[in-house]
């Protein structure tokens, strides 16, 4: 509770920012400022401080792991913003109003993972949704921009519609808003409830870009400014996630069989079609796009096989993978090839920023020791676990060695190929985050009881 | 406390060897470390021999049931020895090359190191599987930036095909791991799952296909000349003489103890793949102009023929296997250092156009001369004891094929014989030739790393008793698990 209003009002104080303040620096520095704020009063709410008493109707629950999860989502935004709050000077000239969206945005993700009225869900999709479209058009001038914009906003407000109309129809079957609605364990769900879960089933996929319905996404992450890309590619994609688990859970835990088999056709065309199509990219930015893709397929591994194990691991993949894709895109938006061969002899001109992006890959290739590895490890147990994902897993572990092809791309490029000096300027605060990320990404690897430790108690 | 130095020498100091700034020092300290870790090795096998120093036990993942458990037991302990030996022999040997970055080069050896020497030591999968993985990413780097011309692919096309095959592997450790009683990752509470028999039929093939790639077994194999052509030599050593033992250590440690039913009922189809693979790769090896080639084929050969001793599952084969399996990795890392002086002499290695070296080095032709009629297990060499315990294996197997089997492999080691010393007949002996007139004989450091192999060889031809006492006891343990097998089928017909 105490992160929601006071991200709010931050939200507003960065909009008149704007207009108080001449520097830039100074509101870069507020910015930071207040999400390093928003990160304690939330770890005071995880430890049993709140400093609002709101009666939310049980349309909402703090529960450890909702407040869990928006801890690390509000330190990813963090590390993102001391890494390339800087780079949004060059989107255009509302700065202030950048910073702005994004608290909006943070506002969102704690409703989304914290509801416990399908209202509340919708809600926070929409106010995630809204400036991101928003964000994606912010370069004004550039063609690209606006036109994965336009695309966003069309399909987005589709997508919507989708899910509003999944709501009704759930709301018609059940007469509540409520997730925690329960079926009898021998009453058949009525066709009108299937038919909202379905329709929900599919908008979530929407919003986190499973196939066939991640259409919209190479486009827009391509299109969009590289900045706001690393944004909607990792924390608020982890964010949509965790809403899709806790709605699947919740409302539709004990239907598990009935849609179990849907989850898994998705997962397995997901992982397909964002690593086949991965492998063919010639530049690293729509790579990115379409690795977001087949992680996500990874992701849904843990909606397919739903048991509390399930919570652990996907809690730990997005970490995982915002952390590496954050790292990865903070050194992408310094390039100005954004290209394979942009990287090449990338390792001689800038050793250290070669290195932690190379740790970065490999976390999303999932090599050990690297949290990456980790995670997509708990994927497979509970796929396994769940007693009958075998050809699941196995056909997973081909996608994610085809994975490799694509990362290590940028490995040989850096490394093993000649190039020219990309001339590229780096702070040294720049470089001491990026390392204490990588570091970050490794010790989550070699002891992710340091986060899920925070699960159980 | 043994096991635990023997990964953290070779890992920390590999850390540090990236931060030198000068290649002679970091040279030097990765001679230093790859000592002590010899020692401790040694040391391991001879007066720290008990169980409280042998082993090693502490909490690590403990959410996944995992811990960080090592072991330095009859199975693993020559392998421990073999890499500990390997490297300073492979340092001495490169001493006089000269590699760009030399510090990041023998950084990422000795984490190669670390990570052989884990998989070698491990008892618990997952570990295990941590090291196996480790292993192979220094090897990566290794081969893709110090390589020959075609390394970058090359080195990729290894690298995925293992990563595949490990990748099948952690699907079958976590598929053991969820029927174990304890959920445990541990090596016996994995021993103690029994699987069933048909469920074993096929989780066998996730661990084998792993295995088989990194040994190579043939038609896996194709990653194997390529990688070893084009790796720098100094890695190629390590690759064909320590790495591809990882394979053969993984099917005796986890999959006959873990999967006895399905590893003998695969049997009478993985030892004839492996034997075919071994003729095939003896015939290329003939015909084979380039040395690097020749040796990455005769190694193929000999896998096979270890990969059809371990499949013959008797007391006889697993020890021919063990011993074999450390003495093969001294001779071939022995052959890789003749190929690398005569390269580096030379610049080239083209059998073609080399010719008549003896004449102006005497001592190199004498080393080579020695080394190679190990490699074709002349008696009173080291590898004679192994290879005739591993045909008295093969020989001796169950399977009704078990005649048909020995003539193959006896055939591979016949070839084998033909392409060492045509080898040895065109390069070394014959009339010099203009690019060999101004040979000069090798340097004491050379000297010193072939002086050590060849001893090594003699002593072990000699007295073979000194390895075969400490795999006696292991030869048997896994022998009795087949004894059961064989037991069981046998009533079951009845």
């Amino acid at each position: 509770m105490n992160t929601l209003l006071i991200s709010a009002v931050l939200g507003v104080l960065m909009m008149f920012s704007g207009v108080l303040l001449k520097s830039r620096q100074v509101i870069r520095n507020l910015a930071i400022a207040g999400m390093a704020g928003l990160l304690l009063v939330n770890i005071l709410e995880l430890g049993g401080t709140t400093f609002f008493q709101i009666n939310t109707r049980d349309m909402m629950a703090f529960d450890r792991f909702s407040l869990l999860f928006i801890t690390v989502a509000i330190f990813s935004t963090l590390l993102y913003l001391v890494l390339s709050a800087k780079d949004m000077e060059k989107v255009g000239i509302n700065y202030a109003e950048y910073f702005a969206l994004l608290f909006f945005i943070v506002c969102g993700i704690v409703l989304v993972s914290s509801f416990k009225s399908l209202l509340i869900l919708f809600l926070g999709v929409e106010i995630i949704s809204i400036p991101l479209y928003i964000l994606t058009g912010s370069d004004k001038r550039n063609l690209k921009s606006n036109e994965a914009s336009l695309k966003y906003f069309l399909l987005g407000a589709f997508s919507t519609g989708l899910m509003l109309m999944g709501i009704a129809l759930l709301y018609g079957s059940t007469g509540t808003f409520s997730t925690s609605f329960r079926l009898g364990p021998d009453v058949k769900p009525s066709a009108l409830m299937i038919a909202g879960m379905l329709l929900l089933f599919f908008s979530m996929s929407f919003k986190v870009s499973l196939a066939p319905f991640h259409f919209w996404t190479p486009d827009v992450y391509d299109g969009a400014p590289t900045v706001f890309t690393s944004f909607m590619a990792t924390i608020v994609k982890a964010a949509v996630f965790i809403g899709f688990i806790r709605l699947f859970n919740n409302a539709f835990g004990l239907m598990h069989g009935q849609w179990q088999l849907i989850a898994a056709i998705i997962t397995a065309a997901t992982l397909f079609i964002g690593n086949i199509t991965a492998v063919f990219q010639q530049s690293v930015k729509r790579m990115l796009a379409y690795s977001s893709i087949a992680q996500a397929g990874f992701m849904m591994l843990s909606l397919y096989a739903l048991s509390a194990e399930a919570y652990e691991g996907l809690l730990l993949y997005t970490v995982a993978y915002s952390l590496a894709t954050i790292g990865i895109f903070a050194v992408l938006i310094k390039m100005n090839d954004y290209t394979f061969s942009g990287f090449n002899g990338f390792a001689r001109y800038h050793p250290l920023l070669a290195a932690t992006t190379t740790v970065f890959l490999l976390s999303l290739a999932g090599i050990p020791l690297t949290s990456g590895f980790l995670s997509k490890f708990y994927m497979l147990k509970i796929t396994l676990a769940s007693g009958k994902g075998m050809w699941l897993a196995v056909f997973a572990v081909f996608m994610a060695a085809v994975s490799v092809y694509y990362y290590f791309r940028v490995i040989q490029a850096m490394y093993f190929k000649e190039g020219d000096d990309p001339k590229i300027q780096v702070t040294t605060t720049f470089k001491w985050t990026l390392v204490v990320l990588a570091a970050l990404v490794i010790l989550l690897g070699v002891f992710p009881n340091l986060l899920l430790y925070w699960v159980y108690f | 406390m043994v096991p635990v130095l023997l990964i953290l020498i070779p890992l920390v100091t590999g850390l540090v060897t990236f931060f030198f700034k000068d290649g002679r020092t970091a040279k030097s300290w990765a001679l230093f470390s790859a000592l002590a870790t010899l020692v401790v090795s040694v040391l391991g096998l001879t007066v720290l021999k008990e169980t409280k120093y042998l082993q090693f036990n502490r909490e690590w993942l403990s959410a996944l049931n995992s811990s960080f458990s090592v072991q330095l037991d009859g199975m693993g302990q020559l392998l421990c020895l073999l890499n500990a030996v390997a490297y300073p022999l492979v340092i001495l040997s490169a001493w006089k090359n000269d590699y760009k970055n030399q510090n990041n080069f023998y950084a990422l050896m000795l984490l190669a190191q670390a990570g052989m020497m884990g998989v070698f030591l491990a008892t618990d999968a997952l570990l295990f599987y941590f090291c196996w993985e480790l292993a192979l990413i220094p090897m990566y780097f290794l081969c893709s930036q110090w390589g020959g011309e075609k390394r970058i692919p090359v080195t990729f096309k290894f690298f995925i095909y293992t990563f595949v095959g490990s990748l099948l592997m952690l699907i079958g450790i976590l598929y053991l791991q969820a029927h174990t009683k304890d959920h445990s990752f541990s090596w016996q509470s994995f021993i103690d799952l029994r699987l069933p028999a048909n469920k074993q039929q096929w989780i066998f093939w996730l661990f084998f296909v792993a295995f088989a790639i990194k040994m190579p077994v043939f038609p896996l194999h194709t990653w194997q000349p390529d990688t070893y052509e084009q790796a720098p030599t100094a890695t190629t050593m390590i690759l064909s003489g320590v790495m591809v033992k990882m394979g053969l250590f993984g099917i005796l440690r986890w999959l006959f103890p873990v999967m006895p039913f399905a590893s003998f009922q695969w049997a009478d189809f993985i030892t004839p793949l492996s034997l075919c693979g071994a003729i095939y790769a003896s015939l290329i090896a003939i015909r084979q102009d380039d040395l690097k080639r020749l040796v990455a084929y005769s190694s193929i050969a000999h896998i096979g023929l270890m990969c059809a001793a371990a499949f013959a599952q008797n007391e006889s084969g697993f020890q021919g296997l063990m011993i074999q399996m450390f003495n093969h990795g001294i001779n071939i890392i022995g052959l890789w250092i003749v190929v690398e002086i005569t390269e580096r002499q030379f610049g080239t290695r083209k059998i073609s156009e080399l010719g008549g070296i003896a004449q102006k080095a005497p001592v190199l032709a004498a080393f080579l001369v020695i080394i190679a009629l190990a490699n074709i297990a002349l008696p009173l060499t080291n590898a004679f004891p192994g290879e005739f315990l591993m045909f008295n294996g093969i020989f001796s197997s169950v399977t009704v094929y078990h005649v048909w089997f020995t003539v193959m492999a006896g055939l591979s080691i016949i070839f084998g014989a033909i392409y060492t010393l045509n080898m040895i007949r065109k390069v070394f002996y014959g009339e010099t030739i203009e690019l060999t007139r101004a040979a000069n004989d090798i340097s004491m450091s050379e000297k010193l790393a072939l002086g050590v192999i060849v001893l090594i060889i003699f002593v072990l031809g000699v007295y073979p008793q000194l390895m075969l006492n400490e795999t006696a006891a292991t030869a048997s343990a896994v022998n009795e698990k087949f004894d059961f097998v064989r037991q069981t089928l046998l009533e079951q017909k009845k």
